[in-house]
């Protein structure tokens, strides 16, 4: 006989069970779930590119209130000098540049400032990718934490995030993933993110995500060159200087890729010149990847049956082992 | 059509080899373990990046894409010759399901334990399987899990063989009358997994390649585990052959009859997978010159020639082309798998991943381990078919 497709694929009980196993497991996401929404008492960062003067304060006071050690990249042990996020770095301010690099914000010839920080996304990857839930967003306020008592290090939430935000500690035995958690510790104690403290120009903005919503709304409204007022430290701190409003390209990073984020920014150049991500689809990545999981596993009925079928088929198989030449 | 109870039976089917287990083989390897050993003792003393290359831009290297994804794939010898056997009923390959699982459990359980290397808090590796941390909705949590698990059912699928050998045959019996329920799970649990292990990369979204990014990802990843799992199966037997001296006539029109099922399935998936990049709108990343593009075509001329080879040609001709049919197949998967996490795997630019020396001294550690294990296991216990049973 011959063992080709047709035998393969033959019927049989135990063809039946296995078919639709294969079936169930090919199966397209039947009840695809959602992007997750904004969380009702949300808050979040607004950086806005076009008032931060590349001072680095806020990398400053990041690593004081969160108690990182200095990351010297250029060596002989000068200033703290990190590159990109890293394992002793969760905020990092780099800059774009063009030419001559003398025109603030502009493409050509210029320069652009970045702060790179965790986006706290609305329907987080690292949230939805980690197995044990080191990573938790706070239903109320949207905080995405990172608890090191929980993970085990498999550096899925590094590998999946869109942002390419967690950063693993690759030169200790005892690593931990280091990530900005908008200084949670600081707010439960009633203060603010401390780079949003110390901003001196309110680039870093701190406020509620609706409050961020609003200000983002009337930025935009600005007519480059008009003198405008705008807030430091927090959207409502009464704390207000003048100044004449830049130029912002019509991309706010963070309102809507992948659910959008509730750190976002404005920028004076297109968000690409930075190195970021840019063209992404509104449909999250976690929505994509639960639903698929959901759609097999859910409840585990889909298993339960598959094991119910293979475990008959398999009781018949042993008992009545036989070589069949009929096919 | 004549009925071979299955018990009886056992007992001329399989047969240990016998033989000295000191050669210059087995120091070889033992070597490769020691060297493995040393730098693993670095790994744990000075942390991941003394040992290895991975970096915040490819935080997994082959300690996962080899030691794991692949490992496990190569590993998928048992439940592909389970659901031959016992699902499907094919009980003339019965015969040939020992040696598979038994590189099953080897290649699993050190697939399992290379997780422990890898993971960078090992010590909290526990959570994996303790209720209150599970996050169902992670593909990793479903993989960890279910890999754990299957290690576990594997030693109990093999341990009739250890009953054997001790010449317990009342426990023998009684214990495989209940073995169905580990079979079954033997069958369902990778059949999980190794489709999740494809699950793994829709997260990451753009980040992998075009090429291989698909929803269809599981489909795909469960095929070629099946594939790899009965190519396998033919690249030992040929291998043992020589290695062992043994005379594997008799079981040559059976791997024949695998190669043909490998040719179906991996029909099947070349199929799927350009109809759906076809689908995609994804047909002009086929003609782009870069490595990813060549990478894909490597995959696809080296999973053609086994479908070739498997399908055509008859008697002595066929047979010959047994062992490099399987052999092409094995490398397309591997490349399939390596590119999926590691060449398609699109990180910012300043960010690159070649594995170090120590790192891949590891992996060939590892892999010597398993290779060393199988040896002793096939020369003490009764695990390869025996000639006189038919
Ligand atoms: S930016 Fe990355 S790390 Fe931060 S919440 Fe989003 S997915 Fe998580
Ligand atoms: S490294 Fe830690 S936090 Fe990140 S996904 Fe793994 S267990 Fe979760
Ligand atoms: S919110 Fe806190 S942790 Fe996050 S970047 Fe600002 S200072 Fe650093």
């Amino acid at each position: 006989m011959s063992c080709n497709r047709r035998d393969f694929m033959r019927g049989g009980l135990g063809g039946a069970a296995a078919a639709a196993a294969c079936a169930t497991l090919g199966a397209s996401p039947a009840e695809a779930r959602e992007n997750k929404k904004v969380p009702g008492n949300a808050i979040g960062l607004l950086y806005d590119s076009t008032l931060c003067i590349g001072c680095k304060a806020c990398m400053s006071a990041c690593k004081t209130t969160n108690e990182l050690p200095l990351d010297d990249n250029v060596g002989g042990k000068l200033w703290d000098t990190p590159f990109e996020l890293s394992g002793k770095t969760y905020t990092v301010i780099k800059v774009y540049q063009d030419g001559t690099s003398v025109n603030k914000d502009q493409v050509k010839d210029g320069f652009a400032h970045i702060k790179r920080q965790c986006l706290h996304c609305i329907d987080p990857s690292c949230v939805s990718v980690c197995p044990v839930k080191a990573m938790t967003k706070n239903p109320e306020t949207g905080i995405v934490s990172y608890n090191a008592d929980a993970c085990i290090g498999c550096r899925y939430c590094v590998a999946a995030c869109p942002f390419h935000v967690p950063q693993f500690q690759y030169d200790t035995p005892f690593p931990r993933i280091a990530k900005c958690q908008l200084c949670k510790e600081e707010l439960a104690k009633g203060d603010i993110p401390a780079c949003a403290k110390v901003c001196p120009t309110g680039a870093t903005l701190f406020g509620s995500y609706n409050a961020l919503s609003k200000e983002i709304e009337r930025r935009k409204d600005m007519k480059p060159g008009e003198a405008n007022v705008f807030p430091r430290r927090t959207v409502d701190s009464g704390d207000t200087y003048e100044r004449a409003a830049a130029h912002y390209t019509e991309e706010v990073y963070g309102a809507k890729a992948l659910g959008g984020t509730q750190v976002r920014y404005l920028a004076g150049v297109p968000f690409d010149k930075f190195d970021l991500p840019v063209g992404l689809p509104e449909r999250s990545y976690a929505s994509q990847s639960e639903s698929m999981q959901e759609a097999l596993y859910s409840g585990l009925t889909v298993p339960a049956a598959a094991f119910a079928g293979l475990m008959l088929a398999a009781y018949f198989g042993t008992k009545n082992l036989h070589d069949d030449e009929e096919g | 059509m004549t009925d071979i109870p299955i018990r009886p039976s056992i007992r001329r089917r399989h047969e240990a080899i016998g033989g000295k287990l000191v050669s210059r083989l087995t120091i070889a390897l033992s070597l490769l373990v020691g060297i493995a050993l040393f730098f693993l003792y670095q790994r744990f003393v000075y942390g991941l990046g003394a040992v290895t290359n991975i970096n915040n831009g490819y935080p997994w290297g082959i300690w996962v894409v080899w030691d794991v994804i692949i490992a496990t794939g190569f590993a998928c010898g048992g439940y592909a010759m389970a659901l031959l056997v016992y699902i499907l009923n094919r009980g003339e390959f019965h015969p040939m399901i020992r040696s598979a699982l038994t590189a099953s459990v080897f290649g699993y359980s050190l697939g399992g334990l290379s997780v422990l290397i890898d993971l960078g808090r090992y010590w909290n590796f526990w959570h994996i399987l303790s209720p209150s941390y599970f996050n169902p909705g992670s593909v990793m949590f479903e993989v960890a899990a279910c890999i754990t698990l299957y290690i576990v059912v594997l030693w109990i699928e093999w341990f009739p063989t250890f009953l054997e050998w001790l010449g317990t045959r009342g426990i023998q019996k009684a214990f495989e009358r209940m073995l169905f329920v580990f079979i079954g799970l033997g069958v369902l649990l990778p059949s999980m997994h190794q489709s999740s292990l494809g699950s793994l990369l829709i997260a990451m979204g753009y980040q992998v390649h075009p090429l291989w990014q698909t929803p269809f990802l599981p489909i795909l990843f469960l095929m070629t585990a099946l594939c790899m799992g009965y190519a396998v199966v033919i690249f030992e037997a040929t291998l043992a052959a020589v290695g062992f001296a043994r005379d594997v006539r008799e079981e040559l029109p059976l791997l024949e009859k695998l190669g043909k099922v490998v040719a179906s399935v991996l029909l099947m998936f070349m199929v799927l997978r350009f109809a759906d990049i076809i689908d995609r709108g994804q047909t002009g990343r086929l003609t782009e010159g870069n490595l990813q593009t060549a990478m894909f075509w490597i995959e696809t001329v080296l999973f053609a020639f086994p479908i070739a080879a498997f399908s055509f040609g008859s008697g002595q001709s066929r047979m010959s082309r047994l062992f490099p049919a399987a052999a092409s197949m094995l490398a397309g998967a591997v490349l399939y798998r390596i590119d999926a996490f590691l060449v398609a795997y699109n990180s910012p630019t300043h960010w690159h991943y070649f594995p170090s020396a120590p790192e891949i001294l590891v992996t060939l550690g590892v892999i010597a381990i398993e290779v060393l294990a199988y040896i002793v296991f096939v020369k003490k216990f009764p695990i390869l078919p025996g000639h006189e049973y038919r």
